[in-house]
């Protein structure tokens, strides 16, 4: 017993020294140099051409040598994206909760929005082209398409999954069904909400790009499908790496926004 | 077990004078010959020819073999289900719609986690119709009155911290407090305790039993646990298995205010032994 005790004493407490990196926040930023790294020696070492797998360091001159369409893509597809995920937030709060009211609307809407999500949105866009021609608003709409069933389904659990006994107390004191809702569905939804949005942004990402792929003359999408054509490879990679990018970021502010809104969900648990 | 005479309760009155309602010669919720069946003219038949008196100030507490249609007995008693067939009269009116009058506390805490224990306590007087309109210009009448009662189960100061952060006993506790808060004329309890430990489950008896002896407050306690049966009612009601009906009742003989220690007397354990049997042949019968 003493050797353990002597092990332990001797690894941990000379180490807790003051102003040590701090590895675990710095991690991400050293796995995607890592990536980088692995990346750049991989290409070279197994000598691909750039027009098959360009190396990271070829990416990023092309980022740098196309940075003014490169710009104004990424705004554009930004722009799309989030415009078809606030409509998704919107209409999907909306739809949630009127989906969620009852559990007879429940069991009518639920299969339709299924089938409805089952549908690929890539199949849609021609559709939409025929209706809104092409450009912003069919990337706009793909984007909300794609986007608001994940809010839709988990609003509507958030309140489909009241606790019987919670609706008893309050129905018991004469509490109408919108009494109900507004103290205690809504608020339940909330995390569920909350926690959506963070898939819903990735989504949307999904569907803009795919619709300026197939239906824009700009955005990110429409500038990596011509640079593919020209067999600029470097500037398709450059493309995906700005898209990676603003998903990061618009992830990170859902994240952010969730932990803000619905801190007590972090701490205590929804099942009980 | 033989009926006895009722003796006379003693309650522990605060220094307060405490103004008793008049007494009224009609019981305070009266059950007669009550049919309930769920899911339609197939569905389970939970109760069938129900009969039940509940007086004014009465402790009553109902025991019964699991599925025996405890929880459906509350369920009519606050007019969340209105029964196929028989009434149901609470307060001297036949029960066609939920009654405000009750408060209800159930084994499941549900404490609403995104608000504060004092701000669940309050969240009754945001439903019942004659306090919601006061409640924002009276608030601190209110809350005042929350406080007393957090201090009452023992909570005190702890209104300000999210449930969460209280123990599955104090949950409990505040989630009495929410039953309490609007004054209920009825409380209705379905198993409070049934999750606790033994030792939390004997502190929060004396605590219903304090409440029981300082307000003008009926109880229905719905419980699987015996002793806690005899200690802390009136009137133990036994029922029988599916289609539940009540096959006796027994009144408690043992004086007030009742302590733990009762729990080790003979007489006590006679009285638990005799429910335990006749529970046991009700079981049976099923």
């Amino acid at each position: 017993m003493t050797n353990v005790e002597n092990v332990v004493a001797n690894s941990t407490l000379p180490l807790r020294q003051p102003s040590r990196i701090n590895w675990i926040r710095l991690a991400p930023l050293l796995y995607t140099i890592g990536l980088f790294v692995i990346w750049e020696i991989g290409v070279r070492i197994s000598g691909l051409p750039h027009t098959i797998l360009p190396t990271p360091s070829r990416v990023f001159e092309a980022i740098v040598q196309y940075w003014s369409p490169i710009w104004k893509n990424s705004v554009q597809t930004l722009y799309t994206t989030v415009l078809g995920f606030l409509i998704a937030v919107v209409a999907g709060l909306g739809i949630g909760l009127f989906i969620g009211w009852s559990k007879s609307i429940y069991a009518g809407l639920y299969p339709i929005m299924i089938g409805f999500n089952a549908v690929p949105k890539v199949a849609l866009v021609p559709i939409l082209v025929i209706w809104f021609g092409i450009g912003t608003v069919p990337a706009v709409l793909t984007a909300f398409l794609i986007s608001f069933f994940p809010i839709v389904v988990n609003v509507a659990t958030g309140l489909a999954t009241i606790e019987p006994e919670t609706e008893d107390v309050l129905r018991a004191l004469g509490a109408k069904k919108l009494d109900i809702m507004l103290k205690v569905g809504i608020p339940r939804s909330m995390p569920y909400f909350f926690g959506s949005l963070k898939v819903a942004i990735t989504l949307a990402f999904v569907g803009s790009v795919v619709s300026e792929t197939v239906a824009s003359n700009n955005g990110l999408g429409n500038m990596m499908a011509s640079a593919q054509s020209n067999f600029n490879v470097p500037l398709v990679f450059a493309g995906l790496l700005m898209l990676a990018v603003e998903g990061i970021a618009m992830y990170a502010l859902m994240a952010w926004i969730e932990k803000r809104m619905t801190g007590w969900a972090h701490r205590s648990s929804m099942s009980h | 077990m033989s009926p006895r005479t009722v003796l006379p309760r003693e309650r522990e009155w605060s220094g307060v004078a405490h103004f008793k309602k008049a007494p009224k010669m009609s019981p305070l919720v009266s059950i007669e010959n009550v049919d309930m069946r769920y899911g339609g003219p197939g569905g389970t038949l939970a109760v069938s020819g129900l009969n039940l008196k509940i007086e004014r100030g009465e402790f009553v507490a109902v025991v019964g073999p699991s599925g025996c249609g405890k929880s459906t007995l509350m369920k009519l008693t606050t007019g969340l289900h209105i029964p196929q067939g028989g009434t149901v009269i609470v307060a001297n009116e036949e029960v066609t719609k939920p009654v405000s009058i009750v408060g209800m506390a159930f084994q499941n805490p549900t404490m609403l986690p995104w608000r504060t224990t004092l701000e669940n306590i309050l969240l009754p007087l945001e439903i019942v119709e004659r306090h919601r309109h006061r409640l924002r210009r009276h608030k601190a009448e209110y809350v005042a009155k929350a406080e007393t009662l957090l201090e009452t189960v023992g909570l005190n100061g702890f209104g300000d911290k999210f449930p969460w952060q209280l123990s599955g006993g104090m949950q409990q506790r505040a989630n009495l407090c929410r039953a309490l808060i609007h004054e209920p004329e009825l409380l209705m309890l379905d198993e409070p305790f049934g999750a606790l430990d033994a030792f939390t489950r004997e502190e929060l008896w004396c605590v219903i039993r304090d409440l029981h002896a300082s307000q003008d407050v009926t109880i229905v306690l719905v419980t699987h646990d015996l002793r806690e049966s005899v200690f802390l009612a009136d009137k133990v009601v036994v029922m029988s298995a599916r289609p539940g009906r009540v096959i006796s009742e027994h009144v408690v003989p043992f004086a007030r205010p009742r302590q733990l220690e009762i729990l080790y007397k003979p007489e006590f354990n006679d009285m638990v032994q005799a429910l335990h049997g006749e529970i046991a042949t009700a079981r049976a019968a099923a």
